[in-house]
């Protein structure tokens, strides 16, 4: 009996483990779809991010209560976790608390017992926070998750993931509660639930919380490829790549460099050479792999939206949304090349079909999104990819700045000023 | 006062230390050619050897590449390049954020490298070094004041410091809005939305600022980019509150306030 426990556990795990980094290699696929976007350069710097903004959650302190509930999952995440290696050994082996014998060999059963009730108290700290995640998420009506923007799936994908983990500690703490040789510190107030159950049916309770436990682990870990929940992960690379520059820096595009370059001087254009193939994005391949790792690493928090002045002030454009139609264009992109091998045009694209003329016509270029985004996301980015092939390759553009265009070409400035009033002002001064 | 340009000042075999870029609103708008002339004003009072470049000059690009204009941007910016390059130009200050923060983060990688400055944070310099004197009986003491984060100079250059040394000089109670420094609210016109009608929606950008910037009870509302202070000129007297409170660039303040 015991070895097919056994046996059904290791294939269990290898089974989770294939599927996940499966799909963890089909979303680094997908956002290798992208053009060459990774800069790592000062590796220092980039570093000092990782280490403050993702390991640190700096930005995530300028709400600090929040701040604080998201560390008790966070800690607790990574913490709690430690006791999948007693699991899994245990699991496979057919042992029960197989490191709690080691540590009582070398006379450290109170450093077992230390670092089980530690466990214990993050699993009541998380199931703490969830609990107050879910009320503030589904009852508070802040404006940030009311949104349109989360219609559906994604609230419910938000949901799923706080019931997930409240289950997950629940049964942790059962588990423990359940081996009433054990006295930890949360568990052992459980205990007296249990009284008067015989040790056989409080095996098999704890059996089951063990398997399902560790099942819903497996299952967690399957569903955040497919969730917003996925910025466990990415947050860690999005940062280290995040730019180092000033925010105020558009990236060049040294391809209309040249062309300018070689109009102006001829001499210096090289012979034959082809013209670019197209500028900006209208789709998610002519975005950087840092745009889509942007996309992918989104929590959907919404602080960039609560923080954008065009949505404040009613319009279309909500950053949070132009992360998640990328992220959703990418991915029907991605399945698209599952099925025919690369990718065959389906008459779709990011721009227009995912994101409006009308949400990128709207933004200031405020940067109020970027500075928001815990984990250097740039919404700011992708809106400028996609309003410069709507001018470049559409010509789309408001009649107001086509006036300003071609102001700018024959006045020198954006209004219709003689250029020979610039300095009109020196005659009054 | 004399202002020159690049031109005659070379043609008489001077090398001013300082470029002032102007800037098409600085040039041509008629509000801002007042922050331009107090601009000026300040660096004839202290003394400071700078030039304009006059005819010479020709927008930096901005607007056409915030509205995805980049062979527009690519044409203005070769030829502005070429001209200060022309110029051998060292240093440049400038009284308009977009111009600052596009010729000190992307003229770079195009071949124009140049120690560039904001209006505000020479006149921080200015002070510190006591070429700027502030008279004791200034018309600002005691009156209080808010000041307006720009994008493109906070967020954009994380220049949130240099503007408020310059409002602490003149003895003012500075009251902050809720949104301000990194967190300021923007008035709107940037990303070329100075040029466009706004999109529809339930309110306009100036007017969420504006209405904020009334809400501290300020006398004054103190701006370092031209476009700001359109925009927040339009929304406070869209409120009828210009009585109330003015708008006015912090340039300026600092002139009517020097010894």
């Amino acid at each position: 009996m015991a070895i097919i426990a056994q046996i059904l556990f290791i294939i269990l795990t290898a089974t989770a483990l294939y599927l996940f980094s499966k799909n963890l290699l089909l979303i680094r696929r997908n956002i290798l779809i992208g053009k060459a976007g990774f800069v790592n350069d000062q590796k220092a710097r980039r570093w000092k991010n990782v280490f403050l903004l993702a390991l640190g959650q700096k930005k995530m302190f300028t709400k600090p209560v929040v701040a604080i509930l998201h560390l008790f999952l966070y800690v607790g995440f990574v913490i709690i976790n430690i006791e999948l290696l007693e699991i899994m050994a245990d699991g496979i082996l057919g042992t029960h608390r197989i490191f709690e014998s080691y540590f009582e060999k070398f006379e450290l059963a109170s450093l077992y017992n230390f670092i089980i009730n530690s466990f214990e108290i993050l699993a009541a700290l998380v199931f703490v926070a969830c609990i107050v995640f879910l009320v503030r998420r589904n009852m508070l009506k802040l404006k940030r998750f009311m949104s349109n923007d989360l219609a559906g799936w994604p609230r419910s994908d938000a949901n799923y993931i706080l019931i997930a983990e409240i289950i997950l500690m629940g049964l942790f703490l059962v588990m423990n509660a359940a081996d009433t040789e054990t006295h930890f510190i949360i568990s052992s107030s459980l205990q007296p639930l249990f009284s008067g159950i015989n040790s056989d049916t409080l095996f098999i309770i704890e059996h089951t919380a063990w398997w399902l436990h560790i099942i819903g682990i497996y299952i967690f870990m399957n569903y955040l490829p497919y969730s917003k929940h996925l910025h466990i992960i990415l947050a860690f690379p999005n940062t280290y790549y995040a730019p180092l520059t000033p925010k105020g820096m558009m990236h060049n595009m040294p391809e209309v460099q040249n062309e300018v370059l070689y109009a102006m001087q001829p001499e210096l254009a090289p012979t034959g050479a082809a013209a670019p193939a197209s500028f900006g994005a209208k789709d998610v391949m002519d975005l950087s792999s840092k745009n889509l790792m942007d996309a992918y690493s989104c929590t959907e928090c919404g602080r960039c939206t609560a923080a954008c002045p065009a949505n404040i002030t009613g319009k279309l454009l909500s950053p949070r949304k132009i992360m998640m139609a990328t992220r959703d264009r990418l991915e029907t992109v991605g399945k698209n090349i599952d099925q025919h091998k690369s990718f065959i045009p389906d008459n779709k694209s990011l721009l227009h079909d995912y994101i409006t003329v009308e949400e990128l016509r709207a933004c200031t270029t405020c940067n109020a999104c970027v500075e928001e985004c815990p984990i250097s996301i740039s919404p700011l980015d992708i809106i400028m990819e996609l309003r410069r092939s709507l001018v470049m390759e559409e010509s789309n553009a408001p009649q107001e700045w086509n006036s300003m265009f071609s102001n700018i070409e024959n006045n020198f400035a954006p209004w219709k000023f003689a250029p020979d009033d610039r300095d009109a002002w020196t005659n009054q001064a | 006062m004399k202002v020159n340009t690049m031109a005659e000042m070379i043609a008489s075999g001077q090398t001013p230390e300082v470029l002032f870029w102007v800037g098409c609103a600085g040039s041509f708008d008629q509000r801002a050619q007042k922050i331009t002339k107090a601009f000026a004003t300040i660096l004839d009072k202290a003394g400071v050897n700078y030039a304009i470049l006059g005819k010479e000059e020709a927008c930096t690009g901005d607007p056409a590449r915030r509205a995805g204009n980049e062979f527009m941007f690519q044409m203005m910016a070769y030829q502005n390049i070429q001209i200060l390059n022309g110029y051998s130009i060292k240093k440049i200050v400038t009284t308009c954020p977009h111009c600052f923060n596009i010729l000190k983060n992307e003229y770079p990688v195009l071949g124009g490298n140049y120690e560039v400055i904001h209006h505000t944070q020479f006149l921080q310099e200015l002070i510190e070094q006591g070429k700027i004197k502030i008279t004791d009986s200034n018309e600002w003491k005691g009156k209080s004041i808010t000041y307006h984060d720009s994008c493109y100079l906070g967020r954009a250059n994380e220049i949130y410091e240099a503007p408020r040394k310059v409002l602490e000089s003149l003895d003012m109670e500075l009251r902050e809005m809720k949104r301000c420094k990194s967190k300021g609210l923007c008035c709107g016109a940037g990303g070329a939305q100075m040029f466009k009608e706004e999109e529809k929606g339930d309110k306009r950008v100036n007017m969420e600022r504006a209405d904020e910037a009334i809400e501290t009870k300020s006398d004054f509302v103190a701006s370092a980019c031209p476009f700001c202070n359109t925009m927040l000129t339009d929304g406070i007297k869209n409120r009828n509150e210009e009585v109330n409170t003015e708008v006015l660039d912090i340039a300026e303040m600092i002139a009517k306030a020097m010894q």
